[in-house]
């Protein structure tokens, strides 16, 4: 009686658990409308709404859904939150076994997981990064994001505006983007002036936003007057400068300039759509992979978002400017 | 790395440790009386997701903290009703249904907040309040009396909650429930009544925990804001031997040591960042190993009570 009971009530729980968690996700439906659109999937790492790296690529795939005609031109699933690798080679396998035409992998953990993939699935493309591997495939893209050129630029104006001399940058672990956008903000501090004092804090987490938010205050508590930093966890840091009110902030992957307006001098964004529509025109054409993308400020891909509620000096703007000039030209080289 | 003996570095390791410590002053603390009335409640994460989301929320759309404060209280009741209906009235294995509730918890803030306000947004939230006189002492000023309420009103429940499990005749029940609940019922306590009042406060006390995240440490929302904040809250209670003096220190152990790390990292000690990122962990691994008290542990602890049973 009583463990009948018992099992009933975990059923309940469970259940609906799990409703709520799979609402947030999409379910891939049967799609398909008189001209059959081009169905494309992504999984995504952290949520939609990160205000950073699923949020660049959620965005780009959306603006491009717009501009081929909507739902029934291009039919876009989508699943987030996917931290855990075995559930994203399970979605991935998913969309792919459903016929979806271009499955995205978004994230430099899933390379395995399309590795094995994709060769099951030879009629559909596979996208995945931040990466270089295609795997010698010939339905497998890889992309990835020359994080250190924004980071550079953003670096030369953070350079040119603090007046403590001391910037502060927050990162989650030392690897992927995160560490290149990192490495190319500090080359271009240094080229203004080598002797600010530039600290960074790793948090270890991409997530754990309360220590991400601490991690700023520290910085702030010992004189930094300048921050920047990569991930989804950033908005605390953004947060600890809002609330400190005189500490700007440097963004990337999404434009950040609206959790703290007028603080957030720049930003650099991850553009995806030109790529997107490059992959989807090539599918219909009949490529289905086998090549890189690397996003750049001087294919596009990358800009710098200069916040307009900030006041930005003449100067600093063409600095930046110069800066962006220079990487897009060779003439400056910022190594990853 | 001489700066690390600094007044300016020392004042500010302490500063974020007193402030790291709120939220798992709060859920601790709360999970302390649930426990000691005899229910193991492993939801607290999930709890606090949804206080700190609906602290968030009503914060955002009013503008008023205190609202958003009553709402993150409300809602952990209301999670608290649920973990008793589950764990009390229909005794389900413990353990179990606190981890559905946790899940619940991820899931249900999360969706709120996809559909309720889609992207991250900043809200004001508390702000620190220097206390006059005791914050103009130097250092201590800056480091126990800067700070902001959700983070005074933390420390003040800590003799609070001590005063009532230790002083009261309610503290009284609660214990005896969760050490010999058939004896209790025998002298006509209700151990249901008790059971449901002890989970439903560690549970409103674990919405706060929450809405300090949301509405005073980060002052944002965030899905999975907690990031498994819950479960060292949890750990921090047997850590602390079931007595809020030892939660006290235990989560002040692990704050201080963690803005220990943040603050080495910035003063660039030359030490990899992923081992001083494990420190806190490793320290609280080692800490429950060696110091944690099993006497102490409520007897009746995960056990359902059921009249005439035992």
């Amino acid at each position: 009686m009583k463990n009948h009971r018992l099992f009933v009530v975990l059923s309940i729980v469970i259940l609906a658990a799990m409703v709520l968690t799979s609402a947030c996700g999409a379910v891939p439906g049967a799609g398909g409308g008189a001209n059959k659109p081009i169905r494309v999937a992504v999984v995504m790492p952290s949520s939609v709404t990160d205000m950073a790296f699923s949020q660049s690529m959620y965005s780009a795939l959306k603006a491009v859904q717009t501009e081929m005609g909507g739902e029934s031109a291009m039919e876009l699933k989508y699943s987030e939150n996917m931290f855990k690798v075995p559930d994203a080679a399970a979605a991935l396998r998913d969309y792919a076994s459903q016929g979806f035409d271009i499955v995205i992998g978004h994230g430099s953990q899933y390379g395995a997981s399309i590795e094995e993939i994709a060769p099951d699935f030879p009629d559909t493309t596979f996208a995945w990064g931040t990466d270089v591997n295609t795997f010698g495939m010939k339905n497998v893209y890889a992309y990835t994001a020359a994080a250190e050129e924004g980071g550079y630029v953003n670096g030369v104006m953070a350079a040119l505006l603090t007046k403590s001399k001391s910037i502060g940058v927050t990162g989650p672990v030392e690897v992927g983007d995160a560490k290149t956008y990192i490495d190319g903000f500090s080359q271009g501090v240094a080229s203004v002036d080598p002797n600010i004092n530039l600290s960074k804090t790793w948090t270890g987490s991409f997530s754990d936003v309360a220590l991400m938010t601490e991690a700023a205050k520290t910085h702030i508590a010992s004189g930094a007057d300048v921050l920047t930093g990569s991930s989804q966890s950033v908005v605390g840091s953004i947060g600890a400068a809002k609330e400190a009110g005189n500490v700007l902030w440097f963004g990337t992957q999404s434009d950040q300039a609206s959790l703290a307006p007028n603080l957030v001098v720049s930003s650099q964004v991850y553009d995806w759509t030109k790529m997107i529509k490059e992959i989807i025109d090539n599918h219909k054409k009949g490529t289905l992979g086998g090549t890189q993308y690397k996003l750049q400020l001087k294919n596009d891909g990358l800009k710098i978002a200069y916040n307009s509620g900030y006041s930005l000096p003449a100067d600093v703007k063409a600095a930046a400017d110069k800066a962006i000039e220079g990487i897009k030209s060779g003439s400056i080289t910022v190594q990853p | 790395m001489n700066e690390i003996f600094t007044s300016t570095v020392i004042v500010g390791i302490l500063t974020s440790a007193v402030r790291l410590a709120t939220p798992y002053l709060y859920a601790s603390i709360g999970e302390a009386f649930a426990q000691t009335s005899g229910v193991v409640n492993l939801g607290v994460d999930g709890i606090m997701l949804v206080g700190g989301f609906a602290g968030f929320y009503i914060t955002l759309i009013t503008g008023n903290v205190w609202l958003g404060l009553l709402a993150a209280m409300i809602a952990g009741l209301l999670m608290g009703l649920l973990m008793s209906v589950i764990s009390v009235t229909l005794k389900a294995e413990q353990g179990i249904s606190g981890i559905g509730l946790y899940m619940f918890g991820l899931g249900f803030s999360s969706l709120l907040f996809k559909e309720l306000v889609g992207t991250v947004k900043t809200i004001d939230g508390f702000s620190a309040v220097r206390i006059p006189v005791l914050g103009n002492i130097p250092f201590l000023g800056d480091i126990f009396f800067n700070q902001s309420v959700l983070v005074y009103a933390a420390f003040l429940l800590v003799p609070l909650a001590w005063f009532v499990l230790d002083k009261t005749t309610l503290g009284l029940k609660i214990k005896s429930v969760g050490q010999n609940p058939a004896a209790a019922d025998s002298l006509g306590v209700s151990v249901d009544r008790v059971r449901y009042f002890s989970v439903c406060l560690g549970a409103t006390l674990a919405g706060l925990a929450g809405a300090s995240l949301s509405l005073s440490l980060v002052n944002l929302f965030q899905e999975n804001l907690t990031a498994g904040l819950g479960f060292i809250a949890v750990a921090l209670v047997y850590f602390g031997g079931w007595r809020p003096l030892g939660i006290l220190g235990g989560a002040l152990l692990f704050s201080t040591v963690n803005s220990l790390q943040l603050w080495m990292q910035v003063l660039g000690a030359e030490i990899k960042s992923d081992i001083l990122v494990m420190l806190p962990y490793i320290l609280t691994i080692v800490a429950l190993a060696f110091a944690a008290n099993r006497a102490r542990q409520p007897a009746a602890l995960n056990k359902p009570f059921e009249r005439g049973e035992n």
